[in-house]
C-alpha cells in the first residue's frame, strides 16, 4: 500500500481488531499450557493464575508419559497424518490434472462427482466404513485409517487443485511435449512445482481435522498399538474421575508437532490464500 | 521435397468449427507466415501441425511423411511460444539441452549444438542463469535457442514478438530473419500484426475465422489482394474503402484506394476538409472527412505543412484502385 493511500485510523483499528481475535483465539490455548504446568488444587483454585513456585507441578507430564504408551499414539498419530496428507496430495493433484488438462467425454460430470464429497460428511458412512474395514480386515490397523482419511480428503483436493492447474500455462506442458517429455514428468516436474502454494493450502486444510479426529480412530482402531494420541488422551477422561493435570499436559504436548508442521506449511499457504493465481 | 502439406484440415471444439477445410503448402526452406486477427485460428492451426491438437478432419504430412498419428516430440519439428514457456527450474543451458537428452543423444553433441546455438544468439554469459533472472528479450533468444539445437525439419513460431517492446522487436525481428537465412530451415511464423508479415514472409497466408482467405507473396498479396479483407489487413495505414458512387461509380460496389496512393490537389474528384495530421518525420498521414465518401487517410511522404480544417481536393490513379462488390469480391477489370 502507498503512503498516500494509508489511513493511520484505519490502520489502528485494523490491527485492534486482529490482535483482539488473535488474544481470544489463543486463550484457551494459553490457559492449557499454563494449567498443565500446575498442581491439581492450583487448577481449580484458580485456573487463570500462572504456575508460581508453589503451585508449579510436572506431575501431568509424568502421568502421561508413565501410562499408557505415549510415545507410541504419538507415533501412531504422525504416521496417520503424515502418510494421509501424503496420499490426498499425490491422488488430489494427480485427479486435479487429468480433469484440468485432457478433454474427455464426462470430464466436468466427472469433477462435479468428486467435488460431491465435500458437501457429504464421511461420517454419515461410518456404519458401512466399519463393515468394509472388519470384511476386509483392517479393523484395529493404522492403514484404515489412512484410507479414511485420504478419501476424506480427496475431494476438497480435487476441486482447489484442479482450479490451480487450470491456471497453468498451457505453452509451458506443451513446450514439454514438444521436447518429448512423458505427461509424468510434465506433471510432476513442471505443474507440481507451480502449485505448491496450492498443495500447502490443501494440506493445512487437511492436517488438523485428521490429527485431531477421535471418531475413526475411537471405532475403527481402538486397539492399544494402534491408538492415536487423540484417543490415548481419553483414557485420563474417566466417568466419574479426570485426571485433569493429565488431559492438559496430553494436550499441550499434542499442539506441536501440529504447529511444527503449519510452521513448514505457512509461508507457501499465506502465499496460495493471497495469490488465488499461479503463473 | 515440401516441408509441410496440410490436406483439408478441419478442427471443431464441440460445435465451434475453428478451422474450416485448410489445405496448404510449405516448400523446403521456405519463411511461411500465418496473419490474420486474434482468434482467427492461427494458433490453433500450429497446434495441429505440431501434433498438440488432433485435426478433427484431414491429414497433416510433414518431409513428405502423414504425421497424424506421430507423437509431437517426433514429428521433427520445434516451437516458439509466445509466452516463450522456459522450464523456471532449469537453467538456460538446461532449457536447451533437454530436448537432446530426451533424445539420448550423446553429450558430446549435445554440448556442440548448444554451444553453436549460443553463440549464434550471444548466449554466453547466461548459461547458469535461470529464467527467472532474464529479461523479456533475453528469454526470447533463450527459447528461440532451445528450437534451434534440435536442428528440427519445421520451425513454428507462435506470435514470438508480440511480449517484446517495439524497439526489441524490431531487432529481434531482424535477427530472425538472419537465423532463417543462415539455417536455411523451414519455418511458419504466426502474427497478427501485417508489417511482421510483410517484412519476415516469403509466402503470407492471411486467414479469417479458420478460412484461407488468400496465399501468396507480401507484394503479390499488397498488389493484388482477392478481396477487400486481404486488401484492408495489410499494408499500413490501412486501404481506404469508399462508396464508388461517391467518385462517381457503380452503386453498390466498394472503392479501395491505399492511402499512398491518395494525393493532395487542387480539384480531384474527392473533396472535404482536414480533420487530424500526423507528422512522422519521413511521411505525414493527413485524416481527411470528404463529404459522403466517409473518413479518408492520405499518405504523403515528406513534411507538410497542412492546417487541421484546411479545405483539400484528392487525386488518384484508377489503376491503382480496386473495386470490391457487396461481398467484399475483388472486381477485375
Ligand atoms: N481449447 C480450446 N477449447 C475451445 N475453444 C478454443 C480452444 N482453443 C482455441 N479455441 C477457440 O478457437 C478460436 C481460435 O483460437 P486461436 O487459434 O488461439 O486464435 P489466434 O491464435 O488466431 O488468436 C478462438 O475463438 C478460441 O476461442
Ligand atoms: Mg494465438
Amino acid at each position: 500500500m502507498n503512503k498516500a493511500r494509508r489511513n493511520p485510523v484505519n490502520i489502528a483499528a485494523a490491527h485492534g481488531i486482529l490482535i483482539l481475535y488473535t488474544l481470544i483465539a489463543l486463550f484457551p490455548v494459553f490457559v492449557i499450557l499454563i494449567n498443565s504446568f500446575k498442581t491439581r488444587k492450583a487448577i481449580f483454585r484458580d485456573p487463570l493464575a500462572l504456575p508460581d513456585a508453589e503451585s508449579f507441578s510436572l506431575i501431568g507430564y509424568q502421568t502421561v508419559l508413565k501410562q499408557g504408551d505415549f510415545f507410541l499414539y504419538f507415533q501412531n498419530s504422525m504416521i496417520v497424518t503424515v502418510a494421509s496428507l501424503f496420499f490426498v496430495l499425490l491422488f488430489g493433484a494427480m485427479a486435479a490434472f487429468a480433469l484440468a488438462e485432457y478433454r474427455f467425454k464426462g470430464n466436468t460430470l466427472m469433477g462435479l462427482y468428486l467435488a460431491l464429497g465435500i458437501m457429504i460428511p464421511i461420517r454419515i458412512g461410518t456404519v458401512a466404513i466399519l463393515e468394509m474395514m472388519v470384511s476386509s480386515g483392517l479393523v484395529n490397523t493404522l492403514t484404515a485409517l489412512i484410507l479414511v482419511y485420504t478419501a476424506q480428503g480427496l475431494p476438497l483436493a480435487v476441486f482447489i487443485l484442479s482450479e490451480f492447474m487450470r491456471q497453468v500455462s498451457d505453452d509451458l506442458k506443451n513446450a514439454g511435449r514438444i521436447d518429448g517429455l512423458s505427461e509424468y514428468t510434465i506433471f510432476f516436474r513442471l505443474v507440481l512445482p507451480l502449485v505448491k502454494p496450492a498443495m500447502a493450502t490443501v494440506a493445512v486444510f487437511n492436517m488438523i481435522p485428521i490429527w485431531n479426529d477421535l471418531w475413526f480412530p475411537l471405532i475403527l482402531a481402538p486397539a492399544e498399538e494402534t491408538k492415536t494420541l487423540t484417543l490415548g488422551s481419553q483414557v485420563f477422561i474417566g466417568q466419574f474421575v479426570t485426571d485433569w493435570n493429565a488431559v492438559l499436559s496430553a494436550l499441550s504436548m499434542a499442539i506441536l508437532p501440529v504447529m511444527i508442521l503449519y510452521v513448514i506449511f505457512s509461508r507457501q499457504l499465506i502465499r496460495g490464500i493471497t495469490s488465488g493465481a499461479v503463473k | 521435397m515440401t516441408a509441410l502439406v496440410l490436406r483439408n484440415i478441419c478442427k471443431s471444439f464441440g460445435k465451434v468449427e475453428v478451422l474450416k477445410h485448410i489445405d496448404l503448402t510449405v516448400e523446403d526452406g521456405e519463411f511461411v507466415v500465418f496473419v490474420g486477427p486474434s482468434g482467427c485460428g492461427k494458433s490453433t492451426l500450429l497446434r495441429v501441425i505440431a501434433g498438440l491438437e488432433d485435426a478433427t478432419d484431414g491429414t497433416v504430412e510433414i518431409s513428405g511423411k502423414p504425421v497424424n498419428d506421430v507423437p509431437p516430440a517426433k514429428r521433427g519439428i520445434a516451437m516458439v511460444f509466445q509466452s516463450y514457456a522456459l522450464y523456471p527450474h532449469l537453467t538456460v543451458h538446461d532449457n536447451m539441452a533437454l530436448a537432446l537428452k530426451q533424445e539420448k543423444q550423446p553429450k558430446a553433441q549435445i554440448e556442440a549444438r548448444v554451444a553453436e546455438a549460443s553463440r549464434m544468439l550471444e548466449l554466453g554469459d547466461l548459461l547458469e542463469r535461470r529464467p527467472a533472472e532474464l529479461s523479456g528479450g533475453q528469454r526470447q533468444r533463450v527459447a528461440i535457442g532451445r528450437a534451434i539445437v534440435r536442428e528440427p525439419q519445421l520451425f513454428l513460431f507462435d506470435e514470438p514478438l508480440s511480449n517484446l517492446d517495439a524497439a526489441l522487436r524490431m531487432n529481434t525481428r531482424i535477427e530472425i530473419a538472419a537465423l532463417h537465412r543462415a539455417l536455411k530451415a523451414s519455418i511458419i511464423y504466426v502474427t497478427h500484426d501485417q508489417t511482421e508479415a510483410m517484412t519476415l514472409a516469403d509466402k503470407i497466408v492471411v486467414l479469417r475465422d479458420g478460412v484461407v482467405e488468400q496465399v501468396g507473396s507480401p507484394m503479390d498479396l499488397y498488389n493484388n489482394p482477392a478481396n477487400q479483407f486481404v486488401a484492408g489487413f495489410l499494408g499500413a495505414p490501412s486501404m481506404n474503402f469508399l462508396a464508388a458512387e461517391a467518385v462517381g461509380g457503380t452503386s453498390g460496389q466498394t472503392l479501395g484506394i491505399r492511402p499512398e496512393h491518395l494525393r493532395i490537389t487542387d480539384t480531384g474528384p474527392l473533396s472535404g476538409s482536414v480533420t487530424h495530421v500526423e507528422w512522422l518525420g519521413g511521411d505525414t498521414n493527413v485524416l481527411v472527412e470528404a463529404g459522403e465518401a466517409g473518413r479518408i487517410t492520405v499518405r504523403a511522404f515528406g513534411q507538410y505543412d497542412i492546417e487541421v480544417g484546411a479545405p483539400v481536393a484528392l487525386d488518384f490513379d484508377a489503376a491503382q484502385s480496386f473495386h470490391f462488390d457487396a461481398d467484399g469480391a475483388r472486381i477485375r477489370g
